[in-house]
């Protein structure tokens, strides 16, 4: 039942927002309804059809609410909308159905609009299109629940006094804003696939949220390239999940994970999405779902086309030029030809001095300069990355080369230049 | 709901403009004001001098106290202003980008507040 109610939450809750045209109304009224069927259902069975008996639970639930509220008059409006499809229920539930994709649609646009801080959007996304209570929401981004709840409420209280609409935006906004919708499911992946603080390298939750976000996403806007690429980025990286961490929680560098682990399933869907997402435009999200899915098809780390791959960052690094995927390209780079070249591309970063703060450069330093055996180079390196690292298992890995590198070395006090 | 489109746009840019660049502005807006005069959505807009002219006031106390210059120092200064009507944010979002300053300024937008009282 849990699994129907999550999946079903979304949907009502976005049919409910389009009859209301009210999200903190139309927010509690859901959520009633499937308490009342939570208490109900058990005893009852749960009925033919458990959205259309939600729905219509919390459209009640509605009407008696904005008939009780004082400024009846003011509401009068928003109850006509209401009380035909209570005359008439079965026609009225057959034109819902209709419109619920929609319905969602028009959700995921408003919880995600501009005019909403990023860190709203992400949490007003996951309650209201994920299903996710506010202490999940709280627990998944390592903040208090009353933190959230306020986070939440403000987030509604703005989407109301602004008159952010609930509604698709208009062509001229739409590239902007599907943009900005990808954005935020992106960021609620990466969140979960490599947490940026705590114990946990990997929060599959907000990976599987993600997931399913992004095919909402997708069958909504199949046509979209960024759409696409999005779904098949996250796809092809948590194809990976189970290859990732040993039973330890450390981490397994793509180099010795277990390809038999891969999810298969998703690769392939991955891979399709991919070809899909390409034909449709070359976007941000299908250059790196394209970068993922040469890993993908190679049958080990050593067959791998790193040629294809630092050619594919390259296009990537036009695109977006950050700081991020020049590393990436410079390591992949490194693969293609020798470390050497990757070690040059390295320091045209590191004077640049935008990763100064971030373990990544000094951690990608530090491997290069293993392969080449520079090992007390490699462990000053090392020695560096660990004083930024933020994540438990990032932080033993780093130790583990650290430790390697200072034995090759033969002694334990590295030089400090590399 | 009724939206404020506040222009802001650096002073010193607008006085270093060629009386041509000036002259084409001042049509742009024209046919701009026109156009949103003709939708119905516009409820009033006006230009202001530049900030050198402002004027700010505090009472402290019971004290008036009167300062020359705007309330704070800011890179791009409040030009003007348009008091819109739309039907909601998108709405004004799709007007406020056609806004001749969009292009090298900032429009910020606030909504106006509402209230029920009907004997207000």
């Amino acid at each position: 039942m849990d699994a129907l109610f999550r999946a079903e939450w979304g949907r009502v809750l976005a049919t409910l927002v389009r009859v209301t045209g009210d999200f903190q109304l139309a927010e509690e009224v859901t959520q009633e309804a499937f308490a009342a069927a939570w208490q109900q259902w058990p005893h009852a069975g749960v009925p033919d059809q458990p959205r259309a008996w939600l729905t219509r639970t919390a459209r009640n639930k509605a009407i008696d609410r904005i008939r009780r509220r004082a400024n009846f008059r003011v509401k009068q409006d928003q109850l006509r909308d209401l009380v035909p499809s209570q005359v008439a229920p079965p026609s009225a539930e057959a034109l819902m159905d209709q419109h619920i994709p929609d319905d969602r649609l028009r959700l995921v646009f408003t919880c995600c609009h501009p005019a909403l801080k990023m860190e709203a959007r992400v949490a007003l996304t996951l309650r209201a299109l994920g299903g996710l209570t506010t202490e999940e929401i709280a627990r998944a981004f390592l903040v208090p629940k009353p933190t959230m709840a306020q986070r939440l409420v403000r987030a509604q209280q703005k989407i109301t006094n602004a008159g952010i609409p609930y509604a698709v935006p208009p062509p001229e906004q739409l590239p902007e804003r599907v943009a900005g919708v990808c954005a935020v499911v992106y960021l609620v992946f990466n969140e979960g696939y490599s947490a940026t603080g705590g114990q946990e390298l990997v929060r599959g939750e907000l990976c599987d949220e993600a997931l399913s976000l992004g095919r909402v996403l997708a069958a909504l806007l199949p046509e979209d390239p960024r759409v696409l690429g999005l779904l098949a980025l996250m796809l092809l990286h948590d194809s990976r999940r189970a290859a990732r961490l040993d039973s330890a929680g450390d981490i397994v560098l793509l180099e010795h994970q277990d390809r038999a682990l891969w999810d298969w399933d998703r690769i392939g869907e991955g891979l399709e999405l991919t070809e899909r997402s390409l034909h449709a435009g070359t976007t941000t999200y299908g250059i790196q779902a394209a970068i993922t899915a040469v890993h993908a098809r190679s049958a080990s780390y050593a067959d791998t086309a790193w040629d294809e791959i630092a050619a594919l960052y390259t296009v990537l690094l036009e695109r977006q030029p950050s700081p991020i995927v020049a590393l990436n390209r410079a390591v992949a780079v490194a693969m293609a030809t020798d470390a050497t070249q990757g070690l040059l591309l390295l320091d045209g970063l590191a004077a640049t001095g935008t990763l100064a703060t971030h373990h990544l450069l000094p951690a990608a330093r530090g491997d290069m300069l293993r392969r080449l055996g520079r090992w007390r180079d490699a462990a000053a390196a090392f020695g560096r990355a660990l004083a930024l690292v933020r994540t438990d298992p990032e932080r033993r890995f780093l130790q583990r080369r650290l430790i390697e590198a200072q034995q090759r070395a033969g002694g334990t006090d590295p030089t400090p230049n590399g | 709901m009724q939206y404020l489109l506040m222009i802001y746009e650096n002073e010193s840019n607008q006085a270093a403009r060629t009386p041509q660049d000036q002259g084409q502005i001042m049509q742009a807006y024209m046919g701009f004001t026109q156009s949103i005069i003709q939708s119905g959505n516009f409820k009033a807009g006006d230009a202001l001098h530049p900030t050198a002219t402002a004027t700010s006031v505090r009472v402290k106390n019971g004290d008036i106290i009167t300062t020359d210059g705007p309330f704070a120092e800011t890179t791009e200064q409040l030009g003007g202003y348009y008091l819109v009507e739309a039907k909601d944010l998108d709405e004004a979002i799709a007007i406020a980008a056609r806004i001749p300053t969009a292009t090298h300024g900032t429009i910020e937008i606030r909504p106006v507040m509402v209230f029920d009282n009907p004997t207000m």
